[in-house]
């Protein structure tokens, strides 16, 4: 992570490399959608099943994926 | 239900009276000139990153949906938590492609999705299209938090039959009342409304959720007791693809809910009524936390197993009136004091009117800009488009009063099913409109109609017990949910046609956008 991070100046190769972590937005799609992950009852948090806290999870986690993005392309 | 509480009653109709002042007040709140259609319908694009948070929170997180997602992991277990992941990924597609309509909208001044339609395609019945779409897929979704409503209304024992003097014997007397006024201080505010009310709706609702995540299980000994008090085959999707719940139809759902989401009227309007496309980006990462309390609420459906409110006597009068639709009015009954109960109930009750105010306007929006202007008064002054648009908010929400009241309950749920299939065909349109003028008109248009055709065909032939439907594919059955299958039909023949189309044709479709405006 050497790069600088300009955001406001606009590169000829920097809106490529801009666009290429808008990628990280299918991690949460793939890891939510992707069932058999998480279809089962175990491992279990404060008697939670598994099914249940793994998709509770990933509510903030995906929050944190879109604010990544959302820092790293500037805001455009 | 028959048990009348003095002080849940009280407590819900301070609530309820404070937001009612709170609605009219709003016409002042950041005052603009209300006889224009983007002040009274669109706030005057003003609303910053916090009051779009309240706005767009209280408009896709409705009552209904707090009293039918526990209702369904009550009744059904497992499959009734797609709502969570449904709500987590969709807005991934909030963040990436609606700060484009933002953009394009205000460069040009449009009001609703099928103004961008026309000017992006230059082709009104395709606009047309679009806009009936939406009116028709909200229509029963402004009736449901109707059912948000009632339940609660009827939880707390009061009457709803009332004899009024002059007119006799009225049936649910309270529920008319209540969208009345709400009638009325959508007409003088506009969307400046619901803004407000949606910030008391919202310590409401976190205020119950966190009481009830907190309180409940200390009552029922903890979450193992809850998870352990239900039947162990309901908790995970059933291995066996071929029946109800499976993964895939659970994957499908959550995916083709996400899908459609943003493309019903009210949250469009949410997102056009943002100050700027940052407000939009910066929502699209801070509404997740409604998804987390929807997930926590998701869980009261196990709670409210685990505390055996189906089988109190208490409750019985309830749950036959309202099936499993009950079960968390019935679990606050049980769990919370007094006072409480009307704290919360108020939430779920002001929580319906959010929804329906904000739905009520994207209709009308729709009906004035891409029906009344289009067809009948082309040259209207923005006076009369505004005012137009305040008495088409009216009859809508007449037309869902109407619909609730002499309709059985079940005839809006199907309609909501078939809603969600309808709203999805606009898809082709507005998505890849937002990216490129290469698809025609006529064949977006050729796409819609066969989407609907297919998705409706879909849903009947299942007799509207559920919207998956198994399709045969290379000798394998997959269940997918009806919108998903119906949407790749509808993409199918609007890129092909699109191609046949566009060779035939002389020259492309006027386009009124550029490609700037979009960033």
């Amino acid at each position: 992570m050497a790069e600088k991070r300009e955001a406001n100046k606009p590169g000829a190769e920097k809106p490529r490399r801009r666009r290429a972590i808008y990628l990280l937005l299918l991690v949460p799609i793939v890891a939510t959608l992707w069932v058999p992950i998480y279809n089962r009852l175990d491992p279990e948090i404060a008697g939670i099943p598994f099914f249940y806290w793994y998709q509770l999870v990933w509510v903030p986690l995906a929050a944190l994926f879109l604010y990544v993005v959302y820092r790293v392309e500037g805001g455009n | 239900m028959a048990r009348i509480d003095p002080i849940a009653i009280s407590v819900f109709a301070a609530l309820f009276l404070f937001v009612t002042v709170l609605g009219f007040f709003a016409a002042r709140w950041r005052r603009g000139d209300l006889s224009q259609l983007h002040e009274w319908g669109l706030g005057g694009r003003r609303f910053g990153t916090v009051v779009t948070w309240f706005l767009l929170g209280g408009d896709l997180y409705t009552a209904y949906t707090f009293i039918a997602v526990p209702a369904l992991i009550f009744g059904a277990g497992a499959v009734g938590f797609f709502a969570v992941p449904y709500a987590t990924i969709t807005y991934a597609l909030m963040f990436v492609v609606f700060p484009r309509l933002w953009s394009v909208s205000r460069k040009h001044g449009y009001v609703t999705g099928a103004d961008f339609v026309r000017g992006r395609f230059g082709n009104g019945t395709l606009a047309l299209a679009v806009a009936v779409t939406g009116i028709v897929a909200t229509m029963p979704y402004i009736a449901l938090q109707l059912v948000g409503m009632e339940v609660v209304v009827a939880a707390l024992g009061i009457k709803m039959d009332v004899v009024v003097p002059g007119i006799g014997l009225v049936h649910d007397f309270p529920l008319i009342v209540a969208f009345l006024v709400l009638a009325l201080y959508t007409y003088s505010s506009g969307l400046r409304a619901p803004a407000m009310i949606a910030v008391v709706k919202d310590v409401l609702i976190y205020g119950t959720v966190l009481a009830a995540i907190v309180i409940i299980p200390a009552e029922l000994g903890g979450y193992a007791k809850i998870f352990a008090a239900v039947d162990p085959a309901k908790l995970t999707l059933a291995a066996d693809p071929l029946h109800n719940p499976g993964a895939v139809s659970y994957a499908t759902l959550a995916l083709g809910s996400a899908l459609a989401l943003f493309l019903y009227p009210h949250a469009m309007t949410g997102v056009m009524s943002a100050s700027s496309r940052h407000v939009v980006k910066r929502n699209a990462v801070a509404l997740p936390a409604y998804s987390l309390a929807l997930g926590l609420i998701a869980l009261l459906g196990y709670m409210a197993v685990a505390s055996g409110v189906k089988t109190n006597p208490a409750y019985a009068a309830g749950f036959a009136q309202f099936g499993n639709n009950f079960a968390v009015p019935a679990l606050f009954l049980k769990a919370f004091p007094s006072w409480f109960v009307g704290f919360a109930f108020a939430g779920i009750a002001i929580g319906a009117l959010v929804p329906a105010a904000i739905m009520s306007i994207a209709c009308a929006n729709l009906f004035t800009r891409n029906i009344y202007r289009e067809y009948f008064d082309p040259n209207c002054s923005p006076a009369r488009e505004s005012q137009v648009a305040k008495i088409a908010s009216l009859v809508v929400k007449a037309g869902a009063l109407v619909f609730i009241l002499k309709m059985p309950t079940t005839d809006a749920i199907n309609f909501q099913l078939l809603g969600g299939i309808w709203i999805i065909q606009t898809l082709p349109t507005m998505l890849m409109g937002l990216y490129t003028r290469w698809p025609n008109p006529w064949a977006l248009l050729a796409g819609w109609a066969s989407g609907i055709a297919a998705g409706t065909a879909m849903v009947l032939s299942l007799d509207f017990k559920g919207s998956t439907f198994v399709l045969h594919i290379f000798g394998m059955a997959i269940p997918c949910y009806a919108a998903l299958s119906s949407l790749m039909v509808n993409l199918a023949v609007a890129v092909v046609l699109s191609a046949v189309f566009n060779a035939a044709a002389r020259r492309p479709h006027v386009d009124a956008t550029a490609a700037a405006d979009y960033v």
